[in-house]
């Protein structure tokens, strides 16, 4: 069995750490003998073919340098999706899965509008740790925790759902109560710290969701995430405090 | 209140604070001095004999205390704020106890050196390099960097600018000012094959494009162009050449100065410590200091708190080495890397307000170039487990691996051989408690005393 990830600009999206996210993914596949595949794709290059596709957060000014380019592969992005990949955006990658990014000047700029939200420049940075209730399928019940840096505030399109419900931090907007957003096997979100290393559910969530496009139902391993779950019960305490 | 007796009440506070052992009094006597009198700081540096100011992401307290051993060297009485206490409160500090004819040597927290070289109007100032930090703190680095830009371009500013060209954005940023004196590596022997991880500014900071490096030395700092504007690294006129590590004891190198070459033996490893003697150089030539004073003082420099600074514990040799930013943490680990050794580990991550509240940074550190040497890890510190975490996923063993969130223990936790060298790694917090605990075990000196 074999995963193929797509890194999105990796060169200019990757400044929350974003190679940790690689990094799960490669291992927690290769731990279970599935090969995992990452390329990346920068500005003008090729498409990949993959199962997964990743866009981390990026400085205001490299977001700015890549957005064109994004745009031009906003079809090719929602016929993969239609076809069964899966999708994860994270800060500045999420925002740019929506329809548009409204920046403190009236300055906008669009995303790729491949999930119904948007974004606008907020006059305050929402920052610090965040620890969320998720329930992707329905009587699961865990729990996500990270960090969060973000002056946008996102709202969700009607009858779509978050992620997570905030138990502590700001989450999309500091109003509704909710952080990220999931759309079938899209998911977007502000957590870094980063995401998947102590969320290692999440991680294999996404690994299951983008084999099962090709492989059909999949069960993954169970693998010894003890330093997961203890770096995932510091971090909520850590929150709470 | 006269100033004169503000002055004596903020004096007062430094005294009650090393008395009542509450730190080293390196910043509320500045605090209290400028609720007082929020003009202190230019009024006090009037009378000094000349200010010089360093500021960079990483090496401000090494460079800072480089420069002082030449200056020493060379006769001049120095006021510092040798604590590391890089705020304008730590400045103000300072300044309350200069003497008459000092000359001002001072390291500054780069999100506060605007602020603060507007207050002290330094003749000289110090532009070492901008890394990837704390982005909870200071927000992304290209703020930093314009910001740094308005101040060397605004009006009024006087100061000669000495800056590391072989960093894209501070050779933009020093091209800027009115006056200045350049420094970088020219040794092909010290560069990378390829760019780490972390490297940032790898744009042309004239027009965006992705920058050529004919030769990298460190994340990004090396000799770059613009493949699109033409603009390129100018050759600088401070230069490190021949550099030679000797293990992890000393560093060996040709510095080249406009009076004249010196061969230099740094007694401490890395070559970013070689960038932060040639910064202490070009600082130092812009006093006027002969090279042979100059290459004498790098010589005669003892590593400053937490940096490279060697101890024995319980009997065995050990070395406590601060870590801050993924570019600081590689190039320790490329430094410890050199030597093939097998290596007993404590790495301890607090995520105080210090440290950065968000810890995501320790996953752009290339913990993987340890791996094969790790012998033994100890992971401390309020983000233990994730310490823990990041090694795993850089291929440690996790049965290699202990969690112990409590320093002391951590400390009574080390394994490995007892001749063999224990490297402690620590952020700023979790180093401060470090040596607290050090200091307890009567194995250092408090850190107001040591630097």
């Amino acid at each position: 069995m074999k995963l193929r990830v797509c890194h999105l600009y990796p060169e200019h999206l990757n400044i929350y750490a974003d190679r940790g996210n690689m990094a799960v993914l490669t291992h927690r596949c290769e731990w279970r003998g599935i090969s995992c595949r990452i390329d990346g794709c920068g500005p003008g290059d090729p498409l990949p073919h993959a199962d997964l596709y990743y866009l981390g957060g990026g400085q205001d000014r490299d977001q700015r340098l890549i957005a064109p380019d994004l745009l031009l592969r906003a079809g090719d992005l929602a016929a993969a999706v239609a076809g069964g990949a899966a999708v994860l955006g994270v800060c500045g990658g999420y925002q740019l899965l929506g329809h548009v990014y409204r920046g403190h000047q009236g300055d906008e700029m669009p995303g790729i509008g491949l999930v119904d939200l948007e974004t606008t420049a907020g006059p305050t940075r929402m920052i610090g740790n965040v620890v969320l209730r998720c329930e992707l399928e329905p009587g699961r019940r865990r729990t996500l925790v990270g960090f969060e840096n973000h002056a946008g505030r996102t709202s969700l399109g009607a009858g779509l759902s978050p992620l997570g419900q905030v138990v502590h931090g700001h989450g999309n907007n500091g109003d509704d109560g909710g952080e990220g957003v999931r759309d079938g096997r899209v998911v977007g979100t502000y957590v870094h710290g980063p995401l998947l290393p102590k969320n290692p559910w999440l991680a294999d969530w996404l690994i299951q969701t983008a084999l099962e496009h090709r492989k059909g139902h999949v069960e993954l391993e169970p693998l010894d995430d003890t330093l997961e779950r203890e770096a995932q019960r510091v971090a909520e305490a850590l929150a709470a405090r | 209140m006269l100033f004169t007796a503000k002055l004596a009440a903020a004096r007062a506070t430094a005294t009650a604070a090393r008395l009542s052992r509450a730190g080293g009094g390196t910043t509320l006597p500045g605090k209290l001095l400028l609720r007082m009198e929020p003009d202190a700081i230019g009024r006090l540096a009037r009378r000094l004999a000349s200010t010089t100011v360093i500021s960079a992401t990483n090496g401000k307290t090494t460079t800072a205390k480089m420069a002082a051993a030449v200056l020493e060297a060379d006769g001049r009485r120095l006021c510092r704020n040798a604590g590391g206490a890089n705020l304008t409160s730590g400045v103000a500090s300072a300044l309350l106890a200069a003497g008459r004819g000092e000359e001002g040597l001072f390291e500054v927290d780069e999100a506060a050196l605007p602020a603060v070289v507007d207050a002290l109007a330094p003749g000289h100032l110090v532009l070492g390099n901008l890394f990837r930090d704390q982005l909870d703190r200071y927000g992304e680095l290209e703020l930093i960097g314009d910001r740094w830009r308005s101040m060397v371009s605004a009006p009024g500013f006087g100061a000669t600018v000495i800056h590391n060209v072989d960093d894209p954005l501070v050779a933009s940023i020093g091209s800027a000012a009115p006056a200045a004196i350049t420094f970088g590596l020219e040794d092909d022997g010290a560069a990378r094959t390829s760019m780490q991880h972390a490297a940032d500014s790898k744009w042309c900071p004239r027009c965006g494009t992705r920058l050529v490096y004919e030769a990298v030395y460190l994340g990004h700092l090396g000799r770059w162009r613009c493949p699109a504007c033409a603009l390129e690294r100018p050759r600088p006129e401070v230069r490190a050449a021949a550099v030679r590590a000797d293990g992890l004891e000393a560093t060996e190198f040709r510095l080249e100065l406009p009076r004249g070459d010196v061969d230099v033996r740094l007694p401490i490893p890395g070559l970013y410590n070689v960038y932060n003697a040639l910064a202490a150089a070009a600082a130092c030539v812009a006093h006027g200091v002969p090279p042979a004073v100059i290459g004498g003082g790098l010589e005669q420099f003892s590593a400053a708190f937490g940096r490279f600074e060697r101890i024995t514990l319980s009997g065995r040799p050990a070395v406590l080495l601060l870590v801050k930013n993924p570019a600081g943490t590689n190039e320790v680990i490329r430094t410890l890397a050199a030597d093939d050794r097998p290596k007993t580990l404590l790495l301890a991550l607090n995520d105080r307000i210090a440290d950065g509240r968000d810890v995501s940074w320790i996953w752009d550190v290339d913990f993987e170039e340890l791996v094969e040497q790790v012998d033994s890890v100890v992971a401390t510190g309020t983000r233990a487990a994730e310490m823990a975490l990041r090694l795993k996923y850089a291929g440690v063993s996790p049965a290699r691996i202990a969690v112990e969130p409590q320093l002391g223990h951590a400390l009574d936790a080390l394994g490995g051989e007892d001749d063999a060298p224990a490297y402690l790694l620590a952020t700023y917090t979790a180093m401060l408690d470090l040596r607290r605990l050090l200091e307890e075990r009567g194995l250092v000196r408090p850190y107001w005393e040591a630097a």
